[in-house]
């Protein structure tokens, strides 16, 4: 029932001593690179010193911010033939991060992942379809080669195309997916039109959803659906991406393993830290990454560490459901949007007046963007194809940069409602 | 002669279109002749008034995207081929209607045809020199559009 029994239920003293050690070593690597040197060289940052977990505190939070004014190098801490793959952040141009990663990098990031989908279940003898999308994104390769070392064998059917999809767990009797919650949902009503039922007409047991926020009650429905069990996760680019913390069978919390990462979670105001039990803002310290180490990272998303232990035995804290963000980020079909991004390239757009809003919608069982434009009044030349022709170029300026296909609605100048104060850019319909 | 046509920007949802001619039925702005074109959330409402430029003032101080252009209002025989004999001059002259309406005058004898084209000046002289009359604003004001309640 265990990948790693040791690393899984070491006591707790053992879990800081190990968390010290390895700390100390992720800060020794950390000096290497350019933006940690200056850091700890301004900060009087010894990695010699450090005798407890706690003395964490002394270093600087790390921001996205920071890891894309460095761009692309400013956080690598070994030399560049060191480094055998990259990962960047989902879509957001202006916006990405990258992580560079060292062949041992890759194999613990792995571990770890393999250690994960283990304790949910999965075995040498299950089929496993990888239904993320390849590539930047870490959801794909990240669990091809944890689900590879689990031994299973591993269907790389990536993103989309329903029917290949379903014909495939069919064909090869496919016990294991990695699907997006959202798509799951809308995967189902494809099985519908097909007709077929995906309790009696497949052999699947178990999904792994991620990469997406949602509610207990769409896990709920997802397990209804499909008459399986599913595990929700959590993960990060710029912490690998996913393996950072994982549901294991009792479905009470996501462990995070704790000997990979330090966890604090802060109160993102006062920057303080909160006591277990209490939501605030997740931080974390990647303890085995030589490629480039990140310390203290303000993830932005907001959860509380379920306080107890957890009754499969292990012992690495359990972090709750991701409650939402502390920044503006919107997360739809797995891509990260920010609202800037989008005001930046519709401000790019001639015709387009200065007030927007972005509407996120769940249509039946899909997530769907509706963004209102108001037009400049100048532009109006008193005729429908101009619009049109506006309307058009716009939904493709933002398809092209956000890799979403918006629905767009041109509005009166003035016809938004105006706001005093911070603009509401986003309404968000999809809440249950 | 040229006429001018107003056109507004209206989402399409209830009430734009009242929200116009409310303002217009205020200032005692006559409308000749109207057409609205949609495209899903959006459309142009089409106006033919008396004094555009006064409405022009008075929509926009409302708030409204109100634009001005110039088109041409053709005086056309209202009998079969009336129309015809018009559009296939411009289709063999090449000249492109993007937008266009009309409304009987009083008498069945005459109507005005509304075309927008893409080469306003050209379209004038050529239909002009094809034995049209075209009306401005004023000549527009003055005519009587048939009216089914007068027998």
């Amino acid at each position: 029932m265990y990948w790693d029994r040791e690393a899984e239920t070491m006591d707790r003293g053992k879990l800081e001593s190990i968390q010290v050690e390895r700390l100390r070593e992720t800060l020794r690597r950390a000096r290497k690179s350019p933006y940690y040197g200056k850091l700890f060289r301004d900060a009087g940052i010894e990695p010699e010193q450090v005798n407890s977990v706690d003395m964490i505190k002394a270093i600087p939070f790390t921001t996205k911010d920071d890891l894309q004014a460095h761009w692309p190098y400013g956080f690598l801490a070994v030399m560049k033939d060191e480094v055998i793959r990259m990962h960047a952040s989902s879509g957001t141009t202006g916006r990405s991060i990258v992580v560079f990663h060292t062949a041992s990098d890759i194999a613990g990031w792995t571990d770890v992942l393999a250690r994960s989908i283990y304790m949910a279940g999965m075995r040498k003898d299950d089929v496993f379809q990888n239904m993320m999308s390849y590539g930047l994104f870490t959801g794909g390769l990240g669990f091809h080669y944890a689900a590879e070392k689990v031994g299973a064998l591993v269907i790389p059917a990536g993103a989309g195309n329903s029917k290949r999809q379903i014909q495939l767990m069919r064909d090869f009797e496919t016990t294991v997916i990695h699907i997006i919650p959202s798509y799951a949902i809308h995967l189902f009503t494809v099985f519908g039109e097909l007709k077929v039922d995906p309790k009696k007409d497949t052999k699947l047991k178990m999904a792994f959803i991620g990469a997406e926020p949602h509610s207990e009650k769409m896990r709920k429905k997802i397990e209804e659906f499909y008459g399986i069990k599913a595990y929700n996760s959590y993960g990060l680019s710029e912490m690998n991406g996913p393996g950072v913390s994982f549901e294991c069978p009792a479905q009470s919390g996501m462990h995070i393993w704790e000997d990979h990462y330090v966890v604090e979670v802060i109160d993102p105001e006062t920057l303080t830290p909160v006591p277990d039990g209490e939501e605030g803002e997740l931080v974390l310290t990647t303890l085995m990454r030589e490629g480039m180490p990140v310390l203290r990272y303000r993830t932005k998303d907001l959860t509380r560490i379920i306080p107890g232990q957890c009754e499969c035995g292990r012992t690495h804290r359990r972090i709750d459901r991701i409650k939402g963000r502390t920044d503006d980020m919107m997360i739809l079909k797995g891509v990260n949007i920010f609202p800037l991004q989008i005001e930046k390239k519709l401000m790019e757009i001639p015709g387009v007046g200065t007030n927007f809003v972005i509407i996120l919608e769940r249509e039946g069982n899909e997530d769907s963007m509706v963004v209102k434009v108001e037009v400049q009044k100048e532009y109006f030349a008193g005729d429908l194809k101009q619009l049109e022709n506006l309307r058009k170029r716009i939904v493709e300026e933002l398809r092209s940069d956000i890799l979403i296909t918006p629905k767009v609605s041109l509005i009166e100048p003035g016809g938004l409602p105006s706001t005093e104060g911070k603009a509401v850019r986003v309404i968000d319909n999809r809440k249950e | 002669m040229t006429a001018y046509q107003l056109s507004i920007f209206a989402e399409n949802k209830p009430g734009r279109l009242a929200a116009v001619t409310g303002i217009l039925a205020k200032e005692k702005i006559n409308i000749r002749a109207t057409t609205i074109a949609t495209s899903d959330t959006f459309g142009v409402i089409n106006l033919i008034v008396d004094d555009p430029q006064r409405a022009q003032l008075a929509l926009s101080k409302a708030g409204m995207t109100v634009n001005l252009r110039e088109v041409l209002a053709v005086l056309i025989e209202d009998k079969p081929g009336g129309l015809d004999k018009l559009t296939q001059m411009l289709a063999k002259e090449n000249i492109n209607i993007n937008n266009a309406y009309g409304f009987v005058l009083e008498g069945h004898k005459k109507a005005v045809f509304v075309v927008d084209v893409d080469q306003m000046e050209r379209a004038q002289k050529l239909i002009e020199r094809g034995g049209f009359k075209t009306l401005d604003t004023e000549a527009l004001s003055a005519i009587e559009p048939f009216h089914y309640m007068k027998y």
